[in-house]
């Protein structure tokens, strides 16, 4: 048993933190988003040249090929910058999706250096958390297929490039690549509530290419849904992080009655709770990490489960006590916890609430 | 024992049920059951309504003009109201400032401000919280000095509900810095229009210009706005809290909230059924409509004792605890049933003819995540809960 990082990894951790810390400062992020910009090119660039957008590529098609432990520290500085540019939604849901439905796809290459953005448009209008495509239907037509259907809240969905789309074919479940430009796609797109992005699609005759050529590929999108699970899990702990710091902070400053906050015995006892929500969710998180890269589909789908469980109620625990504890300067747009309750509340709303997760795990068990 | 409305009861809702339905504009009640947002004039609109039917002032004394209505009347009145689907009356006014003019202000006052505030033509908003003084209400620091007949105004205060439209706004304000800081505390009416008053804009996480600063900066305030006697204002204000805290309880709306989380719920879907029929959603969707009847036989029990004795205890203390926390449940619940439709953000359409973007599901999602934002206020304001539980501990128990 090791809990510690390689030294490649700590590396990746301190670069990243570094980049939140200098190069994301919250007010920018602010400015951008009320201005309506969905992605900030120079974040994204930044971000590619650091190789993060290289990480799930497999080697062989110009990238990294590397763990889950990766995704997850890069996924926690997300976290604790409130990062929107789509790293969850292109290099982590998109590029999975690519890479294991087509492991030497070309595109994967422009991937891997941040050149194009990928999104998964998977769930359709009628559906919560459903994992099987039901309403969208492909077709073929000579060599091509032909896409019909609706798909919704397509995560990165503004900026995608291409999308990784399922659908139904002869029976079965199938992925296929869709250019954003293609003739037949209507994209919605809209912000989302946490800043970043998303999109609904139509899809009329459009036309795609198959990935791969297994027969059922049911089997790839658990696998991607689940990595992304993870993903979050991590983001969570990131962002779970500031506020247990934030909140420290303002009982060791906040004064009413005459002293600081710090000194009534509820409130320090309401952080000690955080803190105790936030470790255990710190140790989930790292559970969900190593499970991702497992093989074995109900093991992993299980350990998965059980840390968004967990980690969706230590985030709901801790984001609703962070801005209680802040009083009236909580709820404001003006002050950066907000943000932060927002997006943990966003995550616990994505591929999978703590009652889906919870309902999965029991099934499973 | 019977915990059954008495057939006059009974008569009564069913009377003013009657008056909703032909009086209440469609326009607005559209806006109400949407969840949409309410422009200003709707609730001054409405409350005119209320005004001509005589009923402008459903708590009020038939001797101010109010309806002389008993607490359960009241409480009928609410319960319909809200659950038609009628825009809240504005409390600033009517639920707080009122009660105190009422109780303490002059004839001259009385005759002055309370006609206005009943007809919904003056808009009030109130001065009370300052950045420095949240919860430590005594605490606070904006100045009126006294120069002839005239106080001088410095200082400023937050959390302004509503205050972009109000006309006037009723302050605490701190006359003596010498005596313990309870006793130097008075509460002055001063006109918005009045010059070196600022109002700025605080937007809140859901996007919505809901509360604002007010800055004052030597603002000429005549010595006739003063409500009884100065440096007695602290006695006022708490006199004011106690009246906020039951309305604060939500019983009407939060009822008229479960009904449509439900039928969300009914046509949300989760696996092929509607979600409704998922046993963790139903269990707790049952959970918080108990914990509702709970606060509701609260609330007649309290309004039941209050008709015999007329004072408020402790009790406003407990109904604003477990209404705040069930109007927040209700908005998580709502959350909830919208599933993956929580996550987008979708501009109000505001121009006229314009429509929600019709590839949407279901229109009722679209407010859900917001709720949730916006209703994280209601444990933190009036006396954040923290508070609330010092007095129950201290009136109530004597700890």
């Amino acid at each position: 048993m090791d809990f510690s990082y390689t030294e490649e990894q700590s590396l990746l951790k301190d670069t990243l933190t570094r980049f939140v810390q200098k190069d994301y400062p919250f007010d920018a992020r602010h400015k951008r988003i009320n201005a309506g910009e969905f992605c900030h090119e120079p974040t994204w660039q930044a971000l590619s040249e650091m190789g993060v957008m290289a990480l799930n590529v497999p080697e062989a098609a110009g990238g990294l090929g590397a763990s889950g432990i990766e995704t997850q520290i890069v996924m926690e500085a997300v976290g604790q910058g409130l990062i929107v540019e789509p790293f969850l939604a292109s290099a982590v849901l998109g590029t999975q999706a690519l890479a294991l439905a087509s492991p030497a796809h070309p595109l994967l290459e422009q991937v891997a250096a941040g050149a194009v953005k990928l999104a998964l448009a998977h769930t359709e209008p009628g559906q919560r958390y459903e994992r099987i495509a039901q309403g969208t239907t492909a077709a073929r037509q000579g060599d091509a297929h032909v896409l019909n259907g609706q798909k919704a809240v397509v995560l990165g969905g503004a900026v995608a490039d291409y999308f990784v789309v399922s659908a139904v074919a002869e029976g079965k479940c199938a992925l296929f690549l869709v250019d954003a430009k293609a003739s037949g796609l209507t994209r919605h797109a809209y912000p989302t509530q946490d800043g970043a992005n998303g999109a609904d699609l139509i899809l009329r005759n459009v036309s795609a290419e198959r990935l791969g050529n297994a027969e059922d590929q049911q089997a790839i999108l658990e696998a991607v849904l689940d990595k992304a699970c993870a993903a979050l899990c991590a983001e969570a702990v990131g962002a779970m992080g500031v506020l247990v710091k934030l909140t420290t902070e303002y009982l060791k400053t906040r004064k009413q009655f005459g002293v600081t906050l710090s000194n009534f015995q509820v409130l320090k006892h309401r952080a000690a709770d955080m803190l105790v929500q936030y470790e255990l969710a710190k140790s989930m998180a790292l559970y969900a990490a190593t499970a991702a890269d497992e093989t074995e589909a109900r093991v992993r789908a299980q350990k998965i489960s059980a840390a968004r469980v967990q980690v969706s109620q230590a985030s709901r625990f801790v984001s609703q006590q962070a801005v209680q504890t802040h009083g009236g300067i909580g709820v404001t747009d003006e002050l950066n916890v907000s943000h932060y309750f927002k997006r943990l509340s966003i995550i616990n709303h994505t591929l999978g609430d703590a009652d889906w997760h919870l309902a999965r795990y029991s099934s499973l068990m | 024992m019977n915990l059954n409305y008495s057939a006059e009861d009974q008569a009564f809702r069913k009377q003013v049920r009657d008056f909703i339905d032909a009086n209440l504009p469609k326009d607005i009640q559209e806006r109400v059951l949407s969840g949409n947002r309410l422009e200003h004039t709707d609730i001054s609109r409405w409350q005119g309504i209320l005004h001509k039917q005589g009923w402008g002032g459903a708590g009020w004394p038939k001797k101010f003009g109010g309806t002389g209505w008993d607490a359960t009347q009241q409480h009928i009145f609410d319960e319909e109201t809200a659950d038609a689907g009628c825009p809240m009356q504005l409390p600033f006014g009517l639920r707080m400032v009122a009660p105190v003019i009422m109780a303490f202000a002059s004839p001259a006052q009385q005759e002055r401000h309370l006609p206005g505030i009943l007809s919904g033509e003056t808009w009030w908003c109130q001065g009370y919280s300052e950045p420095g003084s949240g919860s430590d209400l005594a605490s606070l620091k904006t100045k009126a000095e006294r120069q002839g007949d005239h106080y001088i105004v410095n200082g400023q205060k937050t959390w302004t509900t509503l205050g972009q439209f109000a006309d006037w706004i009723f302050c605490l304000v701190r006359t003596n810095s010498d005596v313990r800081q309870q006793e130097g505390i008075s509460f002055l009416l001063i006109d918005m229009k009045t010059p070196g008053i600022t109002v700025r804009p605080i937007i809140m996480m859901d996007h919505e210009h809901e509360v604002n600063e007010v800055w004052f900066d030597n603002v000429k305030v005549p010595v006739e706005n003063l409500v009884g006697e100065e440096n007695k204002g602290w006695t006022y204000a708490k006199y004011l809290l106690g009246h906020e805290r039951t309305g604060i309880a939500g019983l009407g709306r939060s009822k008229r909230v479960l009904k449509q989380v439900r039928k969300v719920a009914a046509v949300a879907m989760s696996n092929g059924k509607p979600l409704m029929e998922d046993q963790r959603y139903r269990d707790r969707l049952a959970q918080v409509e108990i914990d509702l009847t709970a606060l509701e036989i609260t609330l007649l029990k309290v309004l039941d004792a209050e008709k015999q004795k007329k004072q408020i205890g402790p009790e406003a203390s407990l109904l604003k605890i477990r209404g705040s926390e069930i109007q927040q449940t209700l908005t998580e619940l709502a959350m909830q049933a919208a599933g993956p439709y929580a996550i987008p953000y979708i501009e109000e359409p505001r121009q006229q003819g314009q429509k929600w973007p019709s590839w949407l599901g279901n229109d009722a999602y679209v407010h859900a995540s917001g709720s949730y934002f916006n209703m994280r206020k209601t444990t933190i304001y009036g006396g954040s809960n923290e508070i609330q539980k010092n007095i129950i501990a201290q009136l109530a128990m004597g700890l």
